[in-house]
């Protein structure tokens, strides 16, 4: 072929020409990258998406799920807006529920204090101005009663974020059903209950990861059979991610925790669709438009694939990965703060096109205090917006087929595939944690991360572009925590531990400690120790001194 | 100028699991050429005075975010006092107010740092204060 002739074809060829022109522009960087630091062409096209529709995107409720769990989608139903709320009391948090539920919200989402979480009475001396400061406290069985006064339990739903301690607070949840008088079998919510993400992100565990996970199973053998409709647990991907990983990252340590937790209750003899079903997920909707909504997609069909390959799950309930999503805190700015409301609604609007079952918007004072009303019905009203004004609720999926997307989708998927091929070669993903290595992962993520914000490298608007002088900022309203709660709280217990009927106290821990040495479950003792009025700090300590305590791999 | 290495002691007081910071922090200081020893999580102030005593550090930083700075980084102050630590250099970082701020500054805090402080600028302020004590030393001597 002659030298012009070549010319003259290219001249005629819009790709060409369009890589012609490209090379030409100017740009405004040399790099281009998502988010998590994954290189982006300038177009893409069909031959970046190769994708079978059949076999790779399905149909809305189908197996690979790719485009949705439900068939009809938000048509149907719309998300459940669940915004999370815990502070002071119980009584104060009780009061936050019912703000939210006469605005709206349609399920209900438990934030705990730290000593909480970590499974220590309000009275510890290791709650020593920690109660209440960052979510309820929550001591006992009165307090869980208080906490859901005039609310009906068989018909609300719950989500409690807590995971060292569970288990305990499962059981409080049930027995404080059990006081209102509604049957087990009528408990819909959520508990997060995950204790892998715990040991690699958010770190507030209890023991360390054998008897923990035989507690998750104990909980799975327990509500499959007396509390079905509640999700036993809540994979989360979000304390990952915002503990700095990367968007594949957080896809691939959730799912490989996850098929930990379907091993582990395998490994206990139950039949995998006894309690599949019940699994649900928790992402994270960072600011990355594209790519969430690529992980979200992506999660789907890793989950039904392995699920139905590897697990050989027969029930289609078993496939389907359901998830809730909360905006990443991590995103906002203490920086000119109403910015945050605009970075959430981004956030929040790839979870709904992501499909996702239920939303979490974050306020936009968060990363200075507890959200004020205020904030909190802003960040409420936000989702709103999104679901009834703005139209997009009506079509599944919109933005399947698009080269990018799918694209970002297959990379996804495949980036989680050899994370788990990793996990596997280190033993799985107990010896993994155990040994650090997720952890220094996410280190890693981070820490590069935090340095292209300071290379100016990825900009954040109020931080590293566009900065004001802070102090002609106007200061926000902020939520402070009474530290008379902590008082009113050790009294609370005080009163608990003279008023109940010792002897039966003691029984109740008694019993726990034997079934921590045998096979027997143990949610059903922590209930009837609920019941006898034991407290989720003697509960923790048979555990602790049973089981002992975890011990973080040093990383650094 | 002098060429000691400054010793770091960058704690978590409290039981806040937030670690992001403290370890970003960590990592950037050690780039910094100074030598740094990370307590991990779920400090009591006792601890972290105990670790500062142990290593001999110049420099104590915490990072917080659960609220409890107010009960808790005035205790670190004491239990350092109480040890014969109270020359180090404190300082710290996290959810904090600026009221706050004001307030713990007058317990002894030289400086704190809120979300969204270039790391940069925490480790280049640390150098420059440690060579100001190191040369008022100097000086005295």
């Amino acid at each position: 072929m002659s030298e012009t002739r070549t010319k003259s074809a290219r001249a005629s060829d819009p790709r060409a020409l369009w890589e012609e022109a490209l090379k030409k522009g100017e740009l405004r960087e040399a790099n281009f990258t998502t988010l998590s630091g994954a290189d982006l062409k300038p177009l893409y096209g069909p031959e970046d998406a190769p994708i079978d529709p059949a076999r790779d995107l399905g149909y809305p409720g189908q197996f690979p799920f790719t485009r949705g769990v439900h068939p009809t989608m938000y048509r149907g139903r719309l998300w459940t807006m669940r915004q999370f709320a815990g502070f002071g009391s119980a009584r104060q948090t009780n009061e936050r529920f019912k703000f939210l539920l006469e605005h709206g919200q349609t399920g209900l989402s438990t934030a705990f204090d730290f000593p909480t979480l970590m499974g220590y009475d309000s009275d510890h001396e290791r709650s020593l101005g920690e109660v209440g400061q960052v979510g309820v406290a929550i001591s006992s069985l009165a307090d869980m009663q208080t906490l859901f006064d005039g609310i009906p339990m068989g018909e609300v739903s719950t989500s409690m974020t807590i995971n060292g301690p569970a288990p305990i607070m499962l059981g409080f949840y049930i027995a404080a059903g059990e006081s209102q008088g509604v049957d087990p079998k009528k408990l819909r919510g959520t508990i997060q209950n995950d204790i892998l993400k715990e040991y690699q992100a958010q770190h507030a565990w209890l023991v360390p990861c054998e008897p923990a996970l035989r507690m998750i199973t104990d909980v799975f053998a327990h509500c499959a059979r007396h509390v079905p409709q509640f999700n036993t647990v809540s994979i989360s991907g979000y304390h990952i991610r915002e503990a700095g990983s990367t968007a594949a990252q957080e896809l691939a340590f959730t799912l490989a925790n996850g098929m930990e937790y379907v091993r582990r209750g395998v490994a206990i003899g139950l039949d995998v669709d006894q309690f599949a079903p019940r699994l649900s997920f928790f992402f994270d909707a960072h600011l990355d438009f594209f790519e969430e909504v690529a992980k979200f997609r992506a999660a789907r069909r890793i989950w039904a694939r392995k699920m139905r390959e590897v697990f050989g799950a027969k029930d289609p309930r078993s496939w389907m990965l359901r998830f809730h999503t909360q905006t990443a805190g991590v995103s906002l700015t203490a920086q000119q703060p109403e910015n945050n409301i605009v970075r959430t609604a981004l956030e929040a609007f790839s979870a709904v096109l992501g499909g996702t079952q239920s939303l979490h918007t974050n306020s936009m004072d968060e990363t200075l205090a507890l959200p004020t009303e205020k904030s909190v019905k802003i960040a409420l009203r936000t989702q709103q917006i999104i679901a009834e004004e703005a139209e997009v609720a009506h079509v599944v999926d919109p933005l399947a087929g698009s080269y990018f997307v799918e694209a970002q989708t297959n990379r996804l998927e495949q980036e989680a595939e050899r994370y788990f091929a990793e996990i596997e070669k280190r033993g799985g993903v107990v010896a993994a944690t155990e040994a650090g290595y997720i952890q220094r992962e996410i280190h890693r993520s981070a820490l590069a991360y935090q340095l292209a914000v300071e290379r100016g490298q990825k900009k954040v608007v109020g931080v590293n572009t566009y900065v004001e002088d802070l102090d002609a900022h106007p200061e926000i309203e902020l939520l402070r925590i009474d530290p008379a709660v902590e008082k009113e709280q050790h009294e609370r217990l005080a009163t608990l531990r003279k008023k109940r009927d010792a002897q039966k106290a003691k029984g109740a821990l008694d019993a726990i400690h034997d079934a921590c040495k045998s096979q027997d479950n143990l949610l059903e003792r922590f209930i009837a120790a609920a019941h006898a009025g034991c407290t989720l700090g003697e509960i923790a300590d048979v555990l602790r001194a049973e089981f002992g305590e975890y011990e973080e791999p040093k990383i650094l | 100028m002098n060429e000691r290495k400054i010793r770091v002691l960058v704690g978590k007081p409290g039981l806040d699991g937030h670690d992001r910071g403290a370890k970003t922090i960590a990592a950037v200081l050690r780039d910094h050429g100074m030598e740094v020893i990370y307590t991990g999580l779920h400090q009591t102030p006792d601890m972290i005075a105990e670790t500062a005593l142990q290593e001999d550090v110049d420099v104590v930083g915490l990072s917080i975010l659960s609220g409890a700075h107010m009960t808790l980084f005035p205790r670190v102050k004491e239990a350092l006092v109480k040890r014969g630590m109270g020359h180090v250099l404190l300082t710290g970082g996290g959810i904090i107010s600026k009221e706050d701020m004001a307030t713990l500054e007058q317990v002894g805090y030289a400086k704190l740092f809120g979300p969204g402080t270039p790391t940069e600028d925490i480790a280049t302020w640390i150098q420059a204060e440690m060579q100001r004590r190191w040369a008022r030393e100097e000086a005295q001597r």
